[in-house]
């Protein structure tokens, strides 16, 4: 015992079979090295071949605009698969959101705010269904949430049907919210001053009649940002982010350890159904109607986002901000792709080869991160 | 161990079926402050169940479960946590992708700041988890590196440690030295009388006859899903403890065979 003790004296702290880890290997086991490694190939490659329109602040937001949609949902996608589960229904519920918010507006008439309190409240109701019923029938929720994708399109088009009287889209939300107080929260641009004084000051572009040619940002680019900085956070550095890396990294372990998994999970349910809501109410405002095709194939977006940024199939790893700039990509060569010669339908092809090569590049990592053996 | 004093837990007839399984037909044990109860027997003969029960992950068929004299019924691991009964499992319930600290304190995080700054305190963590794995023996590299990349061991010990930290009241181990090295075991053996020493009342399961001895008071044997038997140190001795562990196999002959080395 004493040689053991004159070894781990005090210079215990530091110990000779640990090899300095640079900063460098820091940095490479973070699960979003990918997406950010992504990211700075897809910019090098639109600042080689696209007009030089495409990075100008107009090309900016036409490009963040529909990576912000995207990204709300795959934000929420990426919490869940890293508490070890799937949501296929997320697309269908956009749809299925952008109905039930949509109704309450133009055919009961209600203010803007119970419209949203209604829309939410069909989503907690949704999310818990889904969490629910892979729970207790112990299913994949692959499999679960992939009848919730054809149950929740098939009321949508029924609901639409019943509330237009026969056609398969609901108008008038534009004209239902005009004057709410709320509306600047859900729609349009933000910060309108600030934007027409840069105008005004010359230090962004304008049309030739003064006006700013961005009149602000748009609202979900605002929401994007801020959903993804407080997922970070959350899973990071709170208890709750402790308990969804532990209910997907091996969810038997982590109920013996005292974590309450089913609750994180039912959580996890809802919040995806949340992020449906909010980008239904988002696009739905925006254009002032709904239709049964909202939202089509977001899942696997979203999925394929959350992937590129870092979170494995099997749970238990990942990261929000990953998913974050992993939507920021797909915006990117979605939009990129109009300011190129390229024919704009290689935008699956690269969809494809991003997902193939984003999972082995998660799945080297993975090993790297536990020295599996 | 005066009888005068209630046990702080304690099962009567504790029945658990899984299925068709009959795991436990009928168990009684309990375990009062301040004593090391040794739970021994076969393989398969119901320990690993009966301690599963005591800390909330099965719910059990029938009987009666008390803890402090009062009925109770834990909804699941993490009521047996709050009331101060903490569980080093057969298979230690840690999370391979997650850090050493965070398993450490997965479930009972420290938290800094206030409202909705209120964050896991990571230094603290980090500190602790190292303090008290060199306590027991292992110095640990780095708290942040995965418990996957740890030595089988190095990981018991980590299950080791997190329960004698949390536990309040009553510490159960289900065989916790069955991967340890020499050091690493004494260690856990000198742990367990420190333990006890404090007031705790501790569960201590092992096939090795003479750890049980070193530690225990009491011996409660399980064969085939019911108790055999509980033992006070001074009624029996290490031989015949042996064999009431082996289940009444005949040990004698085959030690013979294997040149009396077991
Ligand atoms: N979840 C389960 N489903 C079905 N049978 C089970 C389950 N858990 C335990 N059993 C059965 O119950 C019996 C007791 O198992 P248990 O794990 O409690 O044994 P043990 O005494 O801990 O053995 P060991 O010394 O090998 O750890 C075994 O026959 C086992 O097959
Ligand atoms: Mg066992």
């Amino acid at each position: 015992m004493t040689l053991a003790n004159e070894q781990n004296g005090p210079a215990a702290r530091s110990d000779e079979r640990l090899k300095k880890v640079s900063t460098l290997t820091g940095v490479l086991r973070r699960p979003e090295l990918g997406a950010v490694a992504g990211l700075v190939l897809v910019t090098v490659f639109f600042l080689l071949t696209a007009n030089p329109a495409m990075f100008t602040l107009a090309g900016v937001v036409n490009f963040m605009a529909p990576a912000a949609q995207l990204g709300i949902l795959a934000v929420g996608a990426a919490l869940l698969m890293i508490g070890g589960e799937f949501d296929l229904s997320i697309g269908s519920m956009v749809a299925f959101a952008g109905l039930v918010f949509g109704t309450a507006l133009v055919v009961w008439q209600v203010p803007l705010s119970l419209a949203i309190l209604v829309a939410i409240a069909f989503a907690v109701f949704i999310g818990v269904t889904n969490a629910q019923l892979t729970m207790r029938t112990g299913l994949p929720s692959f499999i679960v949430t992939l009848a919730f994708l054809f149950i929740l399109r098939g009321l949508t088009l029924v609901g639409l049907k019943w509330a237009s009287g026969g056609a398969t889209q609901l108008r008038g939300m534009k004209e239902a919210v005009a004057d709410s107080p709320l509306a600047p929260l859900f729609s349009g641009d933000a910060f309108p001053g600030l934007f027409a004084w840069l105008a005004e000051a010359g230090i962004i572009d304008t049309f030739p009649n003064g006006t700013p040619k961005v009149p602000g940002i748009p609202v979900e680019i605002l929401w994007f940002v801020a959903i993804a900085l407080l997922a970070t956070w959350v899973l990071l550095r709170t208890r709750f982010g402790n308990w969804i890396f532990a209910s997907g990294g091996d969810p038997r372990a982590a109920r013996k350890s005292g974590v309450p998994v089913a609750r994180v999970k039912t959580t996890l349910f809802v919040i995806t159904a949340l992020c449906s809501t909010l980008v239904a109410i988002l696009t739905v405002l925006d254009a002032g109607s709904t239709d049964a095709r909202r939202g089509f194939q977001k899942e696997f977006e979203a999925i394929i986002a959350a992937v590129i940024g870092g979170c494995l199939l099997t749970g238990g790893y990942g990261s929000a901000i990953g998913a974050f700039f992993g939507s920021i990509v797909f915006g990117m060569v979605l939009i990129g792709l109009t300011y190129t010669s390229i024919d704009q339908d290689w935008y699956l092809v690269f969809l494809g080869g991003m997902l193939l090569t984003a999972v082995v590049f998660n799945n080297v990592i993975r090993k790297r991160v536990t020295g599996e053996r | 161990m005066s009888t005068s004093q209630t046990p702080l837990v304690e099962v009567r007839n504790l029945v658990k079926h899984f299925g068709s399984v009959i795991a436990l037909n009928g168990v009684s044990m309990n375990v009062y402050p301040n004593e090391v109860l040794c739970l021994l027997g076969d393989n398969g003969a119901g320990k690993s169940t009966l301690i599963n029960t005591l800390a909330g992950v099965h719910k059990p068929t029938s009987g009666d479960f008390l803890v402090d004299g009062q009925p109770r019924l834990f909804s699941g691991p993490r009521d047996a946590l709050d009331a101060g009964i903490a569980t080093v499992y057969q298979d230690l319930a840690m999370i391979p992708l997650m850090s050493v600290t965070r398993n450490f304190f997965m479930g009972r995080e420290p938290m800094v700041g206030f409202g909705p700054f209120k964050r896991m305190n990571m230094d603290e963590a980090d500190n602790v988890t190292r303090d008290e794995m060199h306590k027991i023996g292992i110095d640990v590299r780095d708290p942040q590196q995965a418990v996957g990349t740890l030595s089988g061991g190095e990981r018991q010990c980590v299950a080791i440690a997190r329960a004698v930290y949390f536990g309040a009241k009553v510490l159960i181990l289900d065989e916790p030295t069955s991967a340890l090295g020499v050091a690493q075991t004494s260690m856990v053996l000198k742990y367990i009388n420190q333990v006890r020493a404090k007031g705790l009342g501790v569960i201590f399961i092992t096939h090795n006859v003479r750890h049980a001895y070193a530690v225990g008071n009491r011996f409660t044997v399980l064969n085939r899903g019911k108790t055999l038997g509980t033992y006070t140190k001074d009624a029996i001795g290490i031989e015949a403890l042996q064999n009431l562990m082996a289940g009444g196999k005949e040990l004698q002959s085959l030690s013979e065979e294997l040149g009396g080395t077991i």
